[in-house]
């Protein structure tokens, strides 16, 4: 019973490990054929009725692979320029639970595809459609819209320390030479 | 014993530093009278004063300096407010308003409004208000909130550059548009912050767009009908920079034939930076405009090797024509984000027992520098802050002796850079007062930490290629507003404040300065010995520029705008989320805490005596 259960257990994890390293490819994207139009921005529906539901539950396109590549193409489209890693600058934080545009991955999308006018750059014709929703996998990891299995592990952020006000040893010993961090008075 | 903890007075004194240190204020609260400087009343003529503010420093020489004399070191603590006026916006408001002909005119953030109001009726209601509709797409080009500088009366007109890339002519007592220039194109990452400066029939505005891999350039535009008239770009050809048989830069690093190309990898120079988006001076006598330009693209180094003419430095050019005179690199090669745009004080000042023409400029890269403006030779460089990413200034060669250990390169994590990138004084400008001769300057005390990434070329896309951190610098207070002597060349006094002093200064008759924190007070001090005068909270924090004025009623009125925001400000007004320390630039950091003690909005505050 027992080689059997740590079997079972072995499989079961490993099952679970094939789901989250699941590749995605361009043709297997269940929303290559969603057209961002459909996408609904309003919380309002006039006559009381809800619009149709336009998409599918997302459960493909947010594996840990997609996520990882999204974080690199996140760079390398210069996202992180105005988002920095989540904390914003030029563009809105996309680390905290505000969402101006919506966070379903279909407005995510359309987003980084037709732009919004306040600002953000229409990516579309310039972003291969399964980078889209791979950087759209990144993005929701930020805020931890992700299961924590999916999300990266490591930010490739400067890895600094975390204090606001840290003032760094290299300073103070230049002006009070001897003097450790510890003495200095508080 | 405030004072010893500047740590460029205290290698010799670290018994005081600890003494100083903890009795340290960091916030700007009211202060005893500390110590005096010896005055120096400055022996150079001043430019007639008719009690206006009709462009961005009040005057050519950029003083920022009022010979008005009513409100004074007695009376100010009387000062209470004579109106107010919501300027609608939510970024940060860094112009100086403008008074001409009994009328205020403010410039806003974008969208880059332009109100009148009539300052012969009780409250100043408005008489009109202009809107020129700037494309909203622009603010995802603007690197550092969506700020407006300001701009310069002419002829009727009231001139001044949008966001989006326009420079308009407004006439100044109906509102209405008289011309619209379009000098830069989003799409490539240019807008424009800087406010419009008038020189004679010309108005000069640059770009912003050193983050975007922008090229920098300085227009003339005719001030009647917006044509243009000369163009000058800072990187590139000879011949597109202005260089021409009259370019006689002082030091040997600064001449060549075409520096802007020889001094770049192929191509480079095309998304090189160098813009121009802060201030301008003018010499009539000598008919020269000087504007710096600013840092090259992208931030990280190793991409770009060589000098980067003709970034982060200064030229001196014809007013007429645009022709270079001469040139002086700051920061040749920046390693730090030192743009080189900050003000330049024209001064007539005693040197070694001679008059000399001098400018002089409190640099971001931590120096003020004291230049021969009619050659461009340096006479000094003297640090005003804490600086560990050079040693000073080479003055036989006049190049600044860089730390080769704070150098980026790639990964590596440069620790303690300081001054950070936005220097120990960014844009917000400084005051001069004649009746002191001490310069006000209001600056920063960062430090930062720097990693270089790669990074590619996206046309109207960030070109940065590093991750910073900044944070307050020794002591622990992100600001200082102190008093400079220019003769002898070093502080006189100076008050810490908890958050970068992002205001620009502005210096009286009545020896009064005053200035702004962005935590919102407004602050009037004592011009000889600094002792605080007055204080007034205001709705939102500063980071705009004080003026005073005659009023139609004969008496003098301050004004100053509040509406926290710009670089500094930007993880208020845009709502930053400070876990990531690299937000902004890296700026969120080291201002984490402000949304603890401000919020956004704009309003314009203007104070009288009883």
């Amino acid at each position: 019973m027992k080689s059997i259960s740590v079997a079972a257990l072995l499989l079961l994890s490993l099952l679970a490990g094939c789901a989250r390293e699941k590749r995605s490819y361009q043709d297997q994207s269940p929303y290559v054929e969603q057209a961002p139009d459909k996408v609904v921005q309003s919380d309002l529906h006039p006559g009381m009725m809800p619009p149709p539901s336009s998409y599918e539950k997302n459960v493909y396109a947010e594996s840990a692979y997609d996520v990882a590549e999204g974080q690199k193409l996140f760079e390398q489209y210069h996202c992180s320029g105005c988002h920095f890693h989540g904390g914003g600058g030029i563009g809105p934080p996309l680390m905290d639970s505000d969402w101006i545009y919506g966070s379903d991955p279909q407005n995510i999308r359309a987003t980084i595809l037709e732009g919004r006018p306040n600002g953000m750059p229409s990516f579309r014709g310039k972003i291969a459609d399964h980078q889209v929703w791979e950087i759209v996998a990144y993005v929701r990891s930020l805020s931890g819209l992700l299961p924590k299995d999916v999300s990266p592990g490591r930010s490739d952020q400067i890895s600094l320390g975390t204090t606001p006000q840290q003032t760094h040893p290299q300073y103070e010993k230049k002006e009070q030479p001897g003097l450790n961090r510890e003495e200095k008075p508080k | 014993m405030r004072r010893a903890c500047r740590p460029i007075f205290v290698f010799f004194a670290v018994a005081a530093l600890f003494v100083g240190c903890n009795s340290r204020s960091h916030t700007s609260q009211p202060e005893n009278p500390p110590h005096g400087g010896v005055m120096q009343p400055y022996a150079g003529k001043l430019p007639p004063d008719d009690g206006q503010w009709t462009m961005p420093a009040k005057d050519y020489g950029a003083y920022r300096y009022s010979q008005l004399d009513q409100i004074n070191t007695s009376n100010a603590k009387d000062l209470k407010l004579a109106f107010t006026f919501s300027t609608g916006t939510t970024n940060g408001l860094e112009a100086a308003p403008l008074v001409v002909n009994n009328t205020m005119y403010i410039i806003t953030s974008f969208p880059n409004m332009l109100y009148a109001l009539d300052l012969t009726k009780p409250g100043a209601p408005m008489k009109w208000a202009y809107d020129p509709k700037p494309v909203a797409s622009a603010k995802g080009v603007a690197c550092c909130d969506l700020v407006n500088r300001g701009g310069s009366y002419y002829n009727g007109k009231i001139i001044y550059a949008t966001l989006d890339g326009y420079v308009v002519g407004v006439n100044a007592n109906d509102g209405h548009e008289v011309w619209k220039t379009k000098v830069g194109d989003i799409n490539i990452g240019e807008t424009i912050t800087m406010a419009a400066q008038v020189v004679k029939d010309k108005v000069l505005v640059g770009n912003s767009g050193g983050e975007f891999g922008v090229r920098g350039w300085i227009v003339a535009l005719n001030a009647d009908t917006g044509k243009l008239v000369w163009k000058a770009y800072n990187t590139g050809p000879d011949k597109d920079v202005l260089i021409g048989l009259r370019f006689k830069p002082f030091y040997d690093m600064d001449k060549g034939k075409d520096l802007g190309v020889s001094t770049w990898n192929p191509d480079q120079w095309k998304i090189g930076g160098g813009n121009v988006w802060g201030w301008i001076a003018y010499d009539p006598d000598l008919n020269i405009v000087y504007h710096g330009t600013g840092n090259p693209g992208p931030w990280n180094p190793d991409e770009r090797p060589g000098d980067n003419k003709w970034t982060s430095g200064i030229f001196a050019r014809d007013a007429d024509t645009g022709e270079a005179l001469w040139y002086y690199q700051w920061s040749p090669h920046d390693m730090h984000d030192y743009d080189g745009i900050n003000e330049q004080i024209l001064l007539d000042l005693p040197i070694d027992g001679k008059t000399r023409k001098v400018l002089v400029r409190p640099e971001r890269n931590g120096y003020i520098y004291v230049l021969d403006r009619t050659t461009g030779e340096v006479l000094s460089a003297t640090p005003y802050g804490h600086i560990t990413t050079s040693s000073g200034v080479d003055l036989k060669t006049g190049r600044l002796k860089v730390n080769e250990e704070l150098k980026p390169s790639p990964g590596k994590v440069v620790h303690g850079a300081c001054p950070a990138a936005p220097g120990v004084k960014d844009w917000n400008p400084s005051a001069f007062s004649p009746k002191t001769g001490f310069l006000y300057l209001p600056h920063n005390n960062l430090c930062m930490d720097w990693e270089s990434v790669e990074t590619g070329y996206i046309a109207g896309t960030p070109y940065v290629g590093a991750d910073v951190k900044m944070y307050p610098g020794p002591g622990g207070n992100g600001g200082v507003f102190s008093a400079w002597d220019p003769i002898n060349k070093k502080e006189v006094w100076h008050f810490d404040d908890r958050f970068p002093v992002w205001s620009g200064a502005l210096a009286t008759a009545g020896n009064v300065v005053f200035y702004g924190t962005m935590d919102g007070w407004f602050i009037a001090r004592d011009a000889q010995d600094g002792h605080e005068l007055w204080r007034f909270k205001t709705g939102s924090g500063i980071i705009g520029q004080p003026i005073t004025y005659k009023g139609p009623d004969g008496k003098q009125y301050v004004a100053i705008l509040s509406g926290v925001g710009g670089w500094a400000g930007a993880v208020v007004t845009g709502g930053l989320d400070v876990r990531d320390p690299t937000a902004a630039l890296g700026f969120a950091n080291a201002t984490a805490e402000l949304p603890k003690y401000t919020n956004k909005g704009g309003m314009l505050y203007v104070f009288q005596l009883p």
